[in-house]
């Protein structure tokens, strides 16, 4: 490939991936927000669900993390 | 770690934040190959041995009356467990030792890695890529052994209209082979990113103006990384006790 004009294409798709990040944060913004709906109109059965909690913030987070990848392998490995 | 000013531009970024996270010999310089005893080794040692001093240490005495260190240890221990038995059920406490053991380990070398100047061996990929499909493997295999070819019905929902049951296998599938991926990047990520953001702030501090803001951002930072450093770990260990739960109970 040429050489700057690859390069710039690198810079411009690893940085395009942060809006991954916004994906994620949506998405482990619901989960957190539901969860804590749902918390504040039973508080009783709360405390059993915040191992579900996290789960579903990883899940939700794991593709945000997928678009990290994609820009480590854009700088690092194409 | 190694910040060796490049000052090319004065005022801006002295050190670059990703030089953090360089492997080198903790002994001297020279080449790196595999028997080399790099800073990742140092700082994985230290965890293992942080863990040995809170868990057999802290718990030698045993006294009825717990010492500050023996109820950590308890703490612990009493959290992972039950972690463990609420997840995988009473079949999973089989495998507790297993995931109380990647738990601890990487709680310490998450907390050790907040140390300044200290190293963070599972900001790597390569370390935590070790774990994720140590975990994989492990947990594929127990299916197979446990159950038989019938631990391919995890890919099978059967509880969904027989049209769809194939699309769904196709997602099951790839969901079920991207999971060592997501779950090693997913703390290393965590992990390199923050120590990186710390950095990034840490560079500010030599521009006069926004020094303060600098020191107080650093500071915000470093709580969070706390937070998050105890609850990538946790994450770590759940996952773990799901997968595992899946290998146990592979029926929808």
């Amino acid at each position: 490939m040429e050489g700057e004009l690859a390069q710039m294409g690198q810079f411009i798709g690893a940085g395009l991936t942060a809006f991954g990040m916004g994906g994620a944060a949506i998405g482990v913004g619901n989960v957190a927000g539901n969860y804590l709906a749902g918390a504040l109109r039973n508080p009783s059965a709360a405390a059993g669900q915040t191992a579900t909690l996290f789960i579903g913030i990883a899940f939700a987070e794991a593709l945000g993390i997928f678009s990290f990848l994609v820009a480590l392998l854009l700088m690092f490995a194409v | 770690m190694a910040t060796e000013a490049q000052g090319e531009e004065a005022g801006g970024l002295v050190f670059h934040p990703m030089d953090q996270f360089i492997v080198e010999p903790f002994f001297g310089d020279g080449a790196v190959s595999w028997y080399t005893i790099t800073n990742a080794t140092v700082w994985m040692a230290l965890a293992v041995l942080a863990v040995f001093a809170l868990l057999v240490l802290g718990t030698s005495k045993r006294s009825v009356v717990p010492t500050r260190m023996q109820s950590v240890a308890e703490m612990a221990y009493g959290f992972i467990y039950k972690m463990v038995e609420d997840i995988c059920g009473k079949e999973g406490v089989k495998y507790f030792p297993y995931i109380m053991t990647l738990f601890m380990f990487i709680v310490f070398a998450n907390f050790l890695g907040l140390l300044p100047m200290a190293f963070t061996p599972t900001a790597h990929i390569s370390v935590t890529a070790v774990m994720a499909f140590a975990v994989f493997f492990g947990v594929t295999i127990l299916g197979f052994v446990k159950n038989g070819a019938s631990f391919l019905s995890l890919f099978w929902v059967s509880s969904a209209p027989l049209a769809l049951r194939p699309v769904l296998a196709l997602i099951e599938l790839i969901s079920y082979f991207v999971r060592p991926v997501s779950h090693s990047i997913r703390l290393a990520g965590n992990m390199m990113a923050g120590h990186a953001v710390i950095k990034v702030f840490a560079g500010f501090g030599a521009i006069l103006a926004i020094a303060p803001f600098s020191v107080v951002a650093i500071t915000a930072m470093y709580g969070l990384e706390m937070l998050v450093s105890f609850i990538q770990a946790y994450v770590f260990a759940i996952l773990t006790c799901v997968y595992l739960k899946d290998a146990l109970h592979p029926h929808h």
